[in-house]
């Protein structure tokens, strides 16, 4: 089937392959043929007609015009595109997709953009020899992120298709018949699938529109500034459409290796938040406990000082992994040219103590697009759909190619994928990779021993470790860990058993960076071990949870918010309410932050400065700053350039991100393996017999800029809401029902919760989710919770 | 991968053996077993008309949901199929349903005297029961009994080159 033959299009000879649609040879030498309803992402359906062509097969004329999209090419066949005879097949077809098209361009957000309007112009004629009425349908509700005007379908079925084949639900579908044929979802109901947004660009007219950029601008006074997203570590690659210097909206560009060309809503619609009343637009600063606006030079003159006078072992630089690569590296540059190695950006992570066999740059292991070509997949504590939405599609392509999933959880997903899920209490977790490992006869010593002579796998235990021998052997195996596990309390365990189980079965081991730029601030040396390039520091400083227990005296924070970015919210507060000074750099000003900081400096959103990401396979991607930042807001760079220089460091006076990237990448080294650089010793005990809080962040909760997208935080998704999420069982146990009231307590904090049952959530655990609001009053994301019943209902 | 040579299977979190009564649930065995194994929502118009039948002549959308939960499908892809042919009904039936041939053999050779017969006598257009309950007028599409048009079908019986009056006869037969 590889052999190449040759076609023959408009008297152009073309190399094609076997079983290829002749409309797909045609895209790659660059001859146009109208469609509406083929893409090449999706099933070939071959209802809108609108792609005839006339061809001819071993001399023999074809009876009739056949569509492009449907037909594959024979060798020597001949096609014309342009022939008398195509032409009027395709003008024949305009008339009749334009018989019910309303003429509303003028109202229709598409116009200017729209694909039916520009092949109209080549192909529609200026009279229709239809008279009767036209036919009109009444629109469906798709939730807040979605417009639809549903009289202007063609019917292409082009998000029906998108639904069933990419995000696996079959939502929508085609009712009805002929002229009475309905887009719709029957029972009437969002859709509320993460990549749902995309049947936005797929639909080739007006019927399905972004709702938050409805009638808000034209495509023509659009400009594009390409750009990367910087929701998850999938640096989706983006174009930002500006209008006199505001992004109207998002759009993905495409890029194979990374998102095809799909995107996430969460990265399409969070440009909603830059407009947001709560950004922070001038210098602030605190003076006898009121907020006071100031100048750049007062405020970083402050700063300075204080970072000057402070002792460099009670200072800490607490750094969002959103930043881009230059701010965390000038960020550790200063932080260690004032000799404090404090400095960490692994602000969801409970336990540290197996830092120091750390891989020196934990990646995914595998390059984006080779996830789907895996065999055997082992994820371990990742709530995947919530967290990288367009990995867990490359996941779902990876089970579709008959590959086998497995998941290791402290609460059930929903897939739309076949996957055998492990589901148990944290310590269960442990326990299930325990059992995993006595299969593929792992011999340890101390606490994995015990764990592994304790365990009696089960038949999904054995399954799995078949499963991942099998895949290892064809080199086609990956254990991934997730951000569920490095919340885990035991994450050194799970890690340490993870790492035995994949050299045992020569998988490939990789780590889901959970930020945009989370392997990017290793290269960058935002970590205490790490100096810039990844290179192990012989000066260990402070990791989040030394920095949260040892009262420091002056801290800096950096595109946070305290409460809602750090494994445990309140002692971060308390960390914030015991240093003598906080300096906290943010696009947006919060409660919590005005409660914590002295200083408030306003620093750019992504769209605002130039930068790199790199994302969770390793690959850098630059880009530009598209807009400025809003009145005395400054590039984050810009404000560290200037912070160096009023410290008097040398070699401080960088003109561009360009320069601060180059020095950089000339002290980074090609993508090390993801290996532990040694042994080390394994002390703490998984907590059992107790309840246990498990939780994820809400896919719309991930960082300050998601949290103030108004449209996404209207869309309904997976246990967002804040409450106790409780099996029936446990909820008997607990002698709870729905919607009672409760008291949560750890340690010393607590707060009130509503129980909500839901059997996803294993005996002995109580989800809670994190990253809210609501949430900032309680403590570790994983770990022990003492819930008291109220009485109130 | 398309949803078209690959099922989309949906597993849901139901107990089958709730649903319908045994007697039927043996019966929609009986049509799966006809298929692959894996095809098991080709039996999805065999067992609509089924449940139909049962149901006194029309679909509700529980029963459309039930028959998605049995099969293992999505529930708009029955959706698709129960609105998209015509011997599918949405709505309650008369005891009887006659269907009269609206394609052009038909056509030619009467039926929209047919039609027009049953309108003003009945006093029921299209899609209409009448008011005593007895039948539901309903056009169709080709029957496939060209070569005797006009055709009807009452209920599931053929009746060919029928006049006015033959077709009153007919329908005042009905029960």
């Amino acid at each position: 089937m590889t052999d190449k033959i040759t076609i023959e299009i408009n008297g152009r000879i073309c190399e094609a392959t076997p079983g290829e649609m002749i409309i797909a040879v045609a895209d790659r030498v660059g001859i146009s043929i109208p469609r509406f309803c083929y893409h090449k992402k999706l099933s070939v359906a071959a209802n809108c007609r609108m792609c005839l062509v006339e061809a001819e097969q071993g001399g023999r004329p074809f009876p009739k015009p056949i569509p492009a999209c449907a037909t594959p090419v024979g060798n020597n066949m001949k096609v014309w595109t342009r022939s008398p005879k195509a032409i009027e097949a395709q003008q024949g077809t305009m008339e009749f997709l334009l018989i019910n098209h309303p003429l509303d361009c003028p109202i229709c957000d598409q116009g200017g953009e729209c694909e039916l309007q520009d092949v109209a112009i080549g192909y529609g004629d200026d009279i229709s020899h239809f008279n009767e009425g036209k036919r009109v349908v009444i629109d469906e509700n798709f939730g807040s992120l979605i417009a639809t005007d549903m009289t202007r379908c063609i019917q292409c079925t082009r998000c029906v298709r998108f639904c069933a084949e990419i995000a696996g639900v079959r939502e929508l579908g085609a009712t009805g018949r002929g002229e009475g044929m309905r887009i719709g979802t029957f029972v009437a109901h969002a859709v509320n699938h993460e990549l749902s947004g995309n049947i936005i660009d797929l639909c080739p007219v007006g019927a399905l529109t972004s709702k938050p950029y409805r009638f808000t601008a034209r495509a023509w006074e659009l400009t594009t500034v390409n750009s990367i997203a910087p929701h998850d570590g999938i640096g989706s690659n983006i174009q930002l459409h500006i209008r006199r210097g505001q992004v109207m909206r998002v759009h993905p560009n495409e890029n194979e290796s990374i998102n095809e060309t799909w995107l996430s809503n969460r990265d399409r619609y969070s440009y909603t938040a830059l407009k947001s009343k709560e950004r922070l637009t001038t210098p602030m600063i605190k003076r006898d406990g009121i907020w006071c606006e100031t100048n750049w030079s007062d405020a970083l003159t402050t700063v300075a000082e204080k970072l000057k006078s402070t002792d460099p072992a009670a200072m800490g630089w607490l750094m969002s992994p959103t930043a881009t690569l230059e701010e965390l590296y000038l960020a550790q540059r200063i932080a260690r040219e004032l000799d404090c190695p404090n400095i960490d950006h692994r602000l969801r992570q409970q336990d540290f103590t197996g830092d120091i066999a750390d891989p020196l740059l934990p990646w995914l292991g595998v390059s984006i697009a080779e996830l789907e070509q895996q065999q055997g997949i082992l994820l371990i504590g990742t709530d995947l759909r919530q967290e990288q939405p367009l990995i867990a599609h490359r996941i779902r392509k990876a089970d579709l190619a008959n590959g086998q999933i497995f998941f290791i959880n402290p609460f059930q997903l929903e897939l739309h994928h076949t996957a055998r899920q492990l589901i148990g209490t944290p310590a269960e977790m442990v326990k299930n990779l325990a059992a995993i490992a006595k299969v593929l006869g792992i011999s340890n010593s101390g606490i994995m021993q015990e764990l592994i002579n304790a365990s009696e796998p089960n038949e999904l235990q054995t399954a799995a470790a078949t499963c991942l021998t099998q895949s290892g052997q064809q080199k086609q195996g990956l254990i991934l860990m997730g951000a569920v596990a490095t919340a885990h309390p035991n994450f050194t365990l799970l890690k340490a058993f993870a790492h035995a189980i994949a050299d045992i079965t020569n998988c490939k081991i990789g780590y889901l960076p959970a930020a945009a730029n989370s392997v990017g601030a290793y290269y960058a040396g935002a970590h205490p071990r790490r100096l810039a390039g990844a290179k192990p520091s012989d000066q260990i400083g402070l990791t989040v949870a030394e920095m949260i227990e040892k009262p420091l005296k002056t801290l800096v924070l950096w595109g946070l918010e305290p409460n809602l970015d750090l494994n445990n919210p309140v002692q971060a507060m308390r960390m914030c309410e015991k240093a003598d000074f906080v300096v906290a750099c943010s696009a947006f000003r919060s409660h919590s932050l005005e409660k914590a900081a002295d200083v408030l400096l306003p620093i750019a959103a992504f769209t605002e400065t130039s930068g790199t990401y790199v994302n969770s396979g390793g690959t850098w991607q630059r880009f530009q700053g598209a807009v400025s930042p809003p009145n005395e807001a400054r590039p984050g760079w810009k404000v560290l350039r200037v912070l160096g220089n009023l410290l008097d460091f040398k070699t401080f006076d960088y003109r561009d991100t360009a320069q601060i990237h180059d020095e950089l990448a000339a002290l980074c080294v090609d993508l090390p393996n993801n290996n532990l650089r040694c042994d080390f010793e394994i002390t703490m005990q998984p907590v059992e017999n107790v309840l246990m809080r498990v939780s994820s962040v809400p896919i719309h909760a991930v960082d300050s800029l998601v949290r103030r997208a108004l449209p996404l935080q209207s869309v309904d998704t997976t246990r967002s809401n804040f409450g106790v999420y409780l099996h029936p069982d446990q909820a008997k146990t607990e002698k709870v029902s729905a919607l009672d009231w409760v008291t949560l307590k750890q340690y010393d904090y607590e707060c009130t919760a509503q129980v909500f049952i839901d059997h996803r959530i294993p005996l002995g655990c109580a989800y809670i989710p994190a990253g809210i609001d609501e949430a900032a009053m309680l403590g570790d994301q994983i770990n022990a919770i003492n819930l008291i019943t109220t009485g109130r209902k | 991968m398309s949803f078209r040579n690959t099922p989309l299977t949906v597993n849901y979190d139901c107990d089958k053996s709730q649903l319908f009564n045994a007697e039927i649930r043996a019966t929609i065995d009986e049509i799966i077993s006809k298929y692959p194994s894996e095809w098991k929502q080709s039996a999805v118009m065999p067992t609509l008309t089924l449940i139909q039948d049962v149901n006194g002549g029309w679909l509700t959308r529980e029963l459309m949901d039930d028959v998605a939960i049995y099969l293992d499908m999505p529930a708009v892809s029955v959706y698709e199929v129960a609105t998209f042919y015509g011997m599918y009904d949405l709505k309650p039936q008369g005891k009887h349903k006659v269907c009269i041939c609206n394609s052009v053999s038909c056509l030619l050779r009467g039926s929209e005297q047919l039609i027009h017969h049953v309108e003003h006598k009945y006093g029921v257009r299209q899609g209409e029961t009448t008011a005593d309950g007895r039948f539901t007028f309903k056009e169709v599409e080709c029957l496939g009994a060209c070569c005797n048009a006009p055709a009807v079908m009452v209920d599931k019986t053929y009746y060919e080159n029928l006049s006015s009056d033959a077709l009153d006869e007919l329908i005042n037969g009905l029960e």
